[in-house]
């Protein structure tokens, strides 16, 4: 039993608080969304050069060698400085798919890229009738002498509009809700039949729905077993799971100690707020939101690594926690600021709008709660 | 970072489960399971086999008659106990008396005190509350007056859980009202045998009596039964309320009694299927499963953050609020799982016969009377409220 961090981990932990509070505070983060990239290609390059791209990759790839446990401690700095770029789609999630799902080659091809910079991808799962279910897919691939044509239509896919190349699920047999039958291809974003449309989503960050008009790609753009992807499709989605509830987790404290200093120095009736005990103890349900759901972040990204059941259970549980509480902090923070909470100038509406598209991402509470009944028994460490 | 317990600690898991799963006479088993109180002579089978094993007092050093086991062999050791539904070690004496006479206690009273408390010969009970000092215990007026070698005590106690059946009481009394409140009180050992000590059974709604108030009139209390120094009793106290007490959070406690709720939401059944199989009832149980999972690791991370454990300050606060929430929340869904078989009450019967049969099924039988029960569990040490008052002043610095 070991929940500390060692010296590597807090050394990087602390270079990437460094990198947040010296160049990403937040008005420079509003100017930043109102780009047209709504990402800084500056700090990409910046991110390639302090290794943080090159982090969860093998060694053999150009990568670190990182664990989960260094994702999660960047995205938690992220989400402390509300920082908005391509890290999550194109690193750990589809970096995560090709570390696991692709060949020698196509490895030896797209990962050193990834890990320097030059390449970005982001993955396509989500349909406008799929919710949630990453098994559900209408999207098709029907083979087309060595390679195949791609059809249908992929919602909401984070960041595309930076991507060079988009994973894409789609179905190869069976029936729409089928896990098997599902396969992934890569896709150029500029091959002959993809169009996008690009907005912004409600936390100033960027994604597109696409869609896919009798795309061709070849056999090589197969990465992993065709018919099998549902398992990595699912794995990696757990993957997202963890960073995002650890990016939670930093714009969560950012807001517990926001209201809290705010409710110790702004004073009515005579008094600060803070000496109210009404407020009091509604302060201390925020902190106990924000340790209990840190808790969860630390057992989902430990048991990333563990049974499929283990990783399932633990990723549905700090999913479901996280919304919960997301939804809690953000609104007390609102609630204790006042009329200042409501303003656009101050940063903690914002950190709602992250909290609250965090909640969506990879399956909301409801989701959550359903996938951790089909897959919890009495739990014990 | 690793959340797993090494490969030792799982072994010893191992042995503390087999120990209980062989020794634990099934009869104690059901009526833990069940939710009944034990009587001292219940308690006293299971206790005397745990004792010949050397295991009554996990957290005490070897050499005061404890195993020298480790934070995680105890957490382990507990977490055990719960989930293999053994009773609950004999309250105050293993995690209050034998911690706090190590720290300030006299050479004659760990001779004279620590022993029983291992055999289970003598049981403890606590006498801090009083009729006009429940939250506000600092404010305390039972009083005690130095005569010769004895302090005289007189006053009365209150809410004490199991008076009844307790040999000794570690009492808060006054010494001394002229300073500030927290000055003035001392810790004082009392015989509940001694004359003049007089009690009343308080019966709590639910219709169990476990808790007594007592009544002191002239008591003499020798003084080689004051703990440390006149006028510090309210430092030691606060010393027991620091000492790192695995359990607060009683998360096997919790997950045992939510493994009896889907017992049940799987044998009820309503609209021609299992009760298990409504969505509403799977989404309760698995909501409050999450948040007992949340509360487990949240636990171990106080416990084990720091290397060798560090002393659960505030933090405790923190697992009390939360582990109570969720035991309270775990009766109530087992209440409306029952349907109407939540209604008959059967203790009156019960009191007359342990074997009577249940009326419906066998789980219901003291459903209710448990969810009345625990209503205690965010009242009694330290309301959930007063609480809330200790993490915003320590923690939030309110
Ligand atoms: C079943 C049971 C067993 C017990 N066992 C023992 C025992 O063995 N030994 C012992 O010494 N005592 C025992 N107690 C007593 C227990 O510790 C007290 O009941 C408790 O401290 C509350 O005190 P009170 O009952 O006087 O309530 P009060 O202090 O009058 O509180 C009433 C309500 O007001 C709230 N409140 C009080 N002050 C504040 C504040 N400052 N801010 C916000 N809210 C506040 C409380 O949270 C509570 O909700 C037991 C109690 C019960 C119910």
């Amino acid at each position: 039993m070991d929940f500390s961090f060692d010296e590597a981990q807090q050394l990087f932990r602390d270079s990437v608080d460094r990198f947040v509070a010296e160049h990403y505070d937040f008005e420079t983060r509003q100017r930043i969304v109102a780009t047209d990239d709504g990402y800084l290609p500056e700090h990409w390059q910046r991110f390639a050069e302090l290794g943080w791209l090159a982090l969860p990759f093998p060694e053999g790839y150009g990568g670190l060698d990182g664990t989960p446990v260094d994702t999660m401690i960047i995205m938690e700095s992220f989400g402390r400085g509300l920082v908005a770029s391509p890290y999550l789609s194109s690193v750990v999630v589809a970096g995560h798919i090709l570390n696991r799902a692709a060949t020698e080659q196509q490895k030896q091809a797209l990962l050193p890229a990834l890990s320097d910079g030059s390449l970005r991808l982001t993955f396509a799962f989500a349909e406008p009738t799929s919710r949630f279910d990453l098994a559900d897919v209408s999207t098709t691939a029907t083979e087309d002498g060595a390679g195949y044509r791609l059809n249908g239509y992929k919602c909401v896919v984070h960041y595309a509009n930076t991507a060079h190349k988009v994973l894409v699920s789609a179905r190869t047999t069976g029936n729409q809700r089928d896990p098997m039958g599902v396969s992934l291809f890569l896709v150029d974003m500029g091959a002959s039949g993809v169009s996008a449309r690009h907005y912004p989503t409600i936390d100033g960050q960027r994604a597109a729905d696409i869609k896919l008009d009798n795309v061709r790609v070849d056999a090589d753009d197969l990465i992993g077993d065709k018919d099998h992807a549902s398992a990595f499709i699912e794995e990696t989605c757990d993957h997202g799971i963890a960073a995002t509830c650890a990016e939670a987790v930093g714009a969560m404290s950012v807001l517990y100690e926001m209201t809290l200093e705010y409710i110790k120095t702004r004073e009515q009736f005579g008094k600060t707020l803070g000496s109210f005990q009404a407020l009091q103890h509604r302060m201390v349900d925020v902190f106990m939101a924000c340790e209990l759901c840190r808790s969860m972040v630390y057992a989902a990204t430990c048991r990333l690594t563990e049974s499929t059941a283990e990783r399932q259970c633990t990723a549905s549980a700090a999913k479901v926690q996280v919304g919960k509480a997301g939804r809690l902090v953000g609104h007390e923070a609102i609630q204790l600021h006042g009329g200042m909470g409501m303003t656009d100038e101050l940063p903690i509406g914002h950190y709602l709008k992250r909290l609250t598209m965090i909640n969506t991402m990879f399956g909301d509470i409801a989701y959550h709660t359903a996938r951790f009944r089909r897959t919890a028994n009495y739990f014990s460490l | 970072m690793d959340i797993a317990f090494s490969k030792d600690v799982q072994a010893f898991r191992q042995e503390v489960r087999a120990f209980i799963r062989t020794h634990l006479p099934d009869d104690i088993k059901h009526r833990v399971e069940r939710g009944e109180e034990l009587d001292r002579e219940g308690h006293m089978g299971w206790h005397r086999k745990l004792c010949q094993k050397g295991w009554t007092v996990p957290n005490w050093p070897t050499e005061y008659g404890g195993p020298g086991w480790s934070l995680a062999q105890q957490y382990v050791f507990h977490d055990e106990l719960a989930f293999n539904c053994a009773p609950r070690l004999p309250w105050y004496g293993w995690d209050m008396i034998g911690p706090l006479l190590i720290e300030y206690g006299s050479d004659w009273q760990r001779q004279r005190f620590l022993p029983p408390i291992a055999s289970g010969e003598e049981w403890w009970c606590q006498g801090f509350s009083e009729p006009n000092s429940g939250s506000d215990l600092a404010s305390l007026q039972c009083k005690a007056v130095l005569d010769g070698e004895h302090y005289v005590v007189n006053g009365s106690k209150i809410w004490i859980t199991a008076a009844h059946v307790s040999d000794w009481m570690f009492a808060l009394v006054r010494t001394d009202s002229s300073g500030k409140k927290q000055q003035g009180i001392t810790l004082l050992f009392i015989d509940m045998r001694s004359p003049g000590l007089s009690r009343r059974p308080i019966i709590t709604f639910d219709g169990g009596h476990e808790i007594d108030q007592c009544y002191f009139q002239d008591v003499r209390v020798p003084i080689e039964n004051r703990v440390g120094e006149e006028g510090k009793g309210w430092s030691y106290a606060k010393y027991l309320l620091s000492v790192e007490r695995i359990g607060t959070a009683d998360v096997a406690r919790s997950g045992t009694m939510l493994r009896r709720l889907k017992t049940i939401v799987a044998s009820e059944r309503a609209q021609g299927k299992p009760l298990l199989e409504d969505p509403w009832f799977a989404d309760q149980i698995a909501l409050l499963e999450i948040e007992l999972k949340a509360l487990e690791v949240t636990e171990l991370r106080y416990l084990f953050e720091t290397e060798a454990g560090s002393d659960l300050g505030p933090e405790a606060s923190i697992l009390k609020i939360r582990g109570t929430e969720i035991q309270q929340r775990i009766t109530e869904l087992i209440v409306d799982a029952l349907g109407y078989y939540a209604c008959p009450d059967l203790r009156p019967a019960l009191w007359q016969d342990a074997n009577i049969p249940a009326v419906g099924p066998d789980y219901a039988m003291l459903a209710s009377a448990s969810y009345f029960n625990l209503r205690k569990l965010s009242i009694f040490s330290g309301s959930n409220e007063i609480q809330k008052n200790i993490v915003a002043k320590a923690v939030l610095g309110l």
